[in-house]
C-alpha cells in the first residue's frame, strides 16, 4: 500500500520552515485531526436529527420542520439553543453529583470511539492494533452512566429505565461482539484499516456482507438495541416509564443524552459500513479503474479523488443505514422487555455462536475466500 | 524531556492519584453506591496504566471485563437488592475498625517489604505493543492451555449455577375453591407459570 499524501508531514514541514521547532510543530498538529473529527461528529447530529425529522414526517405524510433554515435544516440548532436556555433543574433529594456525572459518562465513550473510525487508508486519528475491540470495550461503559443517571434521579421510572438500559446493553453486547469476532477472524486483525483492506480489491463483490450475511443482520439488530432505537427503545418506553432514565433531566443535561444517542447511531452506522459494507471502498474498485485508465496509483490528483470518494462513500453508507434505522422506527412496533431479553439471549446469542463456528470452519475449508 | 515523556509522566501521576484515591474511596465511603461507581473509576484508571505500559489489548480487555461487566453487575446487585436495614450503633465499634485497620496496615507493610526486596528482573526488550494480541492468543493455546481451559470451566460452572438459581419453579398457593369469578377476568387464555423470574440475569 502506498503512503499517499502525508498531510501530517507537510503540515509539520511547513511550520518547521516558518521557524518553529519540530516538537512544537508536531504538538500543534496533534489536536487538529481530533478537532476535525469532533466537529464532524457534532455536525452529524444536525444531519441525523434533520433526517430523522424529515423521514419521520414523510412516513406519516407530514411535511416536517420547514421554517428553521432552508427545508428546516437548522431545526436541530434551534432545539439545541432552546435546551441551552432552559433552566437546569436538579430534583429535590436527587444526588446532584451523580446526576451531573451520568450524562457525561454516557456521552464521552461515544465520542472517544470515533478514534478508530477510518475514512480512508490514512484518514483516521490512530490506527491502533486493538481497533474494533476498543470500540466494543468503550461501548460497554455507557451502561454505567445510564445506571448512574437512573439511580441519582430519585425517581422510580428513572431507576427502572436505567436498569432496563443496562440490561439491554449488556445482553446485546455479546451477540455483537461475537459477530465482530467472525469478521475479525476473516481479516486476521482487529484494526479497522485492515478490516476494510481485506474487503477491498473486488469492488462491491468483496464486501463482507456477502460472506457474513447472518453476521451483518445480527450486528445491525444488536447495534439498534445498543443505540436504544425502536423497536428496542424500552428504556424510554413512554407508555410505561415516562422517559426512562431521562425523566428528570432538563436543559443541556437532557441535551447530552440526545446528543449521545444520535452520535451513537451515526457511529454504529459507520462501524457497520466499515465491518460489512467495505468502509471507504467504492462499489467499483478505484484502483482497478485507475489501472484500466492507465493512471499510476501515486498520482497526486488521483489520491485526492480517492480520498474524497472514500470520505463520501463512508458517509453515504452510514447515512443509508441511518435512513433504514429511521424507517424501521416507523415500521416495527416496540417489543416487550421479556421479548427483548429472550430474543437477545435465546436467539441472537446461539445464532451468532453458530455464525462464528461456521466462519471458522469456512476459513479452514476455503482459505482463499475467507482470509485464511 | 520530550513532549511524549512529559505527557507520560503527567498521565502516570494522574492515573496513580485516581487509582489510589478511588480505591480509598471504595473502602472508606459510607454510601455503597458511591463505592461501586468509584470501583468502576479505579478499574478505568488501571486500564490507563496498562496503556502507559504499551499493553493496549490488556487495557481494552480490562475496560470490557471489569468496567463493562463486573462493575455493572455489582451495581445491578446493589440496585436490585432493596433491603432496608436499621443501623444499630454498636458499643465499642471502634475495636473492630481498629483491628481491620491493623490487619490492613500489616498486609500493606508485608506487601511493600516484599515488593522492595524482590530483585525484579526488568526486561530490556522492546514492548510488543500491538502484536501482543497475537502473542497472548498463542500463549493461551500452547503453554497456558490448562489454566485457560480451567478458567473457562469455572466460568461455565458459575453460569450454570446462576441459571439454576434464577429458574426457581414458582407454584402459586391458590386453593382450587377460591379462584376469582370468571366475570372479573380478562378474556385471555390462562398462561402457564414457568418461573417467577424472567430470564433477565445478565452475563
Amino acid at each position: 500500500m502506498n503512503q499517499g499524501i502525508d498531510l501530517q508531514g507537510s503540515f509539520v514541514n511547513a511550520l518547521v520552515d516558518l521557524g518553529l521547532p519540530a516538537g512544537a510543530a508536531k504538538a500543534l498538529w496533534l489536536p487538529l485531526p481530533m478537532v476535525v473529527i469532533l466537529v464532524g461528529a457534532t455536525v452529524s447530529i444536525f444531519v441525523t436529527v434533520w433526517l430523522e425529522r424529515k423521514i419521520s414526517a414523510a412516513a406519516q405524510q407530514r411535511i416536517g420542520p420547514e421554517f428553521a433554515g432552508p427545508l428546516g435544516t437548522l431545526q436541530a440548532a434551534a432545539d439545541g439553543i432552546k435546551l441551552i436556555f432552559k433552566e437546569d433543574i436538579t430534583p429535590a433529594k436527587a444526588d446532584p453529583l451523580l446526576f451531573t456525572l451520568g450524562p457525561a459518562i454516557v456521552v464521552i465513550p461515544v465520542f472517544l470511539s470515533y478514534l478508530i473510525v477510518p475514512f480512508g487508508q490514512n484518514l483516521v486519528i490512530t490506527d491502533i492494533g486493538v481497533g474494533i475491540f476498543l470500540w466494543i470495550a468503550l461501548s460497554s461503559i455507557a451502561p454505567i452512566g445510564l445506571l448512574m443517571s437512573g439511580y441519582s434521579s430519585n425517581n422510580k421510572y428513572s431507576l427502572l429505565g436505567g436498569l432496563r438500559a443496562a440490561a439491554q446493553s449488556i445482553s446485546y453486547e455479546i451477540p455483537m461482539a461475537l459477530a465482530v469476532l467472525a469478521v475479525v477472524l476473516m481479516s486476521n486483525s482487529l484494526s479497522t484499516i485492515d478490516i476494510v483492506n481485506q474487503q477491498s480489491g473486488y469492488g462491491i463483490l468483496g464486501w463482507n456482507i456477502w460472506r457474513q450475511p447472518a453476521g451483518f443482520l445480527i450486528f445491525w439488530i444488536a447495534a439498534l438495541a445498543e443505540c436504544e432505537r425502536l423497536p428496542f427503545d424500552l428504556p424510554e418506553a413512554e407508555e410505561e416509564l415516562v422517559a426512562g432514565y431521562q425523566t428528570e433531566y432538563t436543559g443541556m443535561k437532557f441535551g447530552l443524552f440526545y446528543v449521545g444517542s444520535y452520535v451513537n447511531l451515526v457511529l454504529s452506522a459507520l462501524i457497520v459500513s466499515i465491518l460489512y459494507l467495505g468502509g471507504w471502498e467504492f462499489p467499483i474498485s478505484v484502483s482497478w479503474l485507475a489501472g484500466l485508465l492507465g493512471v499510476s496509483e501515486t498520482t497526486p490528483w488521483l489520491q485526492v479523488i480517492t480520498a474524497s470518494v472514500g470520505i463520501m462513500m463512508t458517509l453515504f453508507k452510514a447515512y443509508a443505514l441511518v435512513f433504514i434505522a429511521v424507517l424501521l422506527r416507523w415500521t416495527v412496533p416496540r417489543i416487550r422487555i421479556d421479548q427483548l431479553l429472550d430474543f437477545g439471549w435465546k436467539f441472537l446469542l446461539p445464532v451468532s455462536l453458530v455464525n462464528l463456528l461456521l466462519t471458522a470452519a469456512l476459513k479452514l475449508a476455503f482459505p482463499v475466500a475467507f482470509g485464511g | 524531556m520530550t513532549l511524549a515523556e512529559g505527557v507520560q509522566l503527567v498521565a502516570f501521576g494522574l492515573l496513580v492519584a485516581m487509582t489510589l484515591g478511588g480505591a480509598l474511596g471504595v473502602v472508606l465511603l459510607d454510601n455503597i453506591v458511591y463505592s461501586a461507581f468509584l470501583l468502576g473509576g479505579v478499574f478505568t484508571s488501571m486500564a490507563g496504566l496498562y496503556i502507559l505500559l504499551n499493553a493496549g489489548f490488556v487495557a481494552a480487555a480490562q475496560v470490557l471485563v471489569y468496567v463493562g461487566a463486573v462493575s455493572v453487575l455489582i451495581l445491578f446487585g446493589i440496585m436490585l437488592v432493596n433491603k432496608e436495614q436499621p443501623f444499630v450503633p454498636m458499643r465499642r465499634a471502634w475495636l473492630g475498625k481498629a483491628a481491620t485497620g491493623g490487619v490492613c496496615v500489616g498486609l500493606f507493610a508485608l506487601l511493600a517489604a516484599s515488593t522492595l526486596n524482590t530483585p525484579w528482573a526488568i526486561s530490556s526488550e522492546v514492548p510488543t505493543g500491538d502484536m501482543a494480541t497475537a502473542a497472548i492468543g498463542i500463549h493461551f493455546f500452547t503453554d497456558y492451555l490448562l489454566p485457560f481451559e480451567l478458567a473457562s470451566v469455572l466460568l461455565l460452572i458459575a453460569l450454570i449455577g446462576a441459571i439454576v438459581l434464577a429458574r426457581r419453579e414458582f407454584i402459586p398457593d391458590v386453593a382450587p375453591g377460591d379462584l376469582a369469578s370468571e366475570a372479573l377476568q380478562l378474556p385471555e387464555r390462562p398462561r402457564e407459570l414457568v418461573s417467577s423470574v424472567s430470564a433477565s440475569e445478565p452475563d
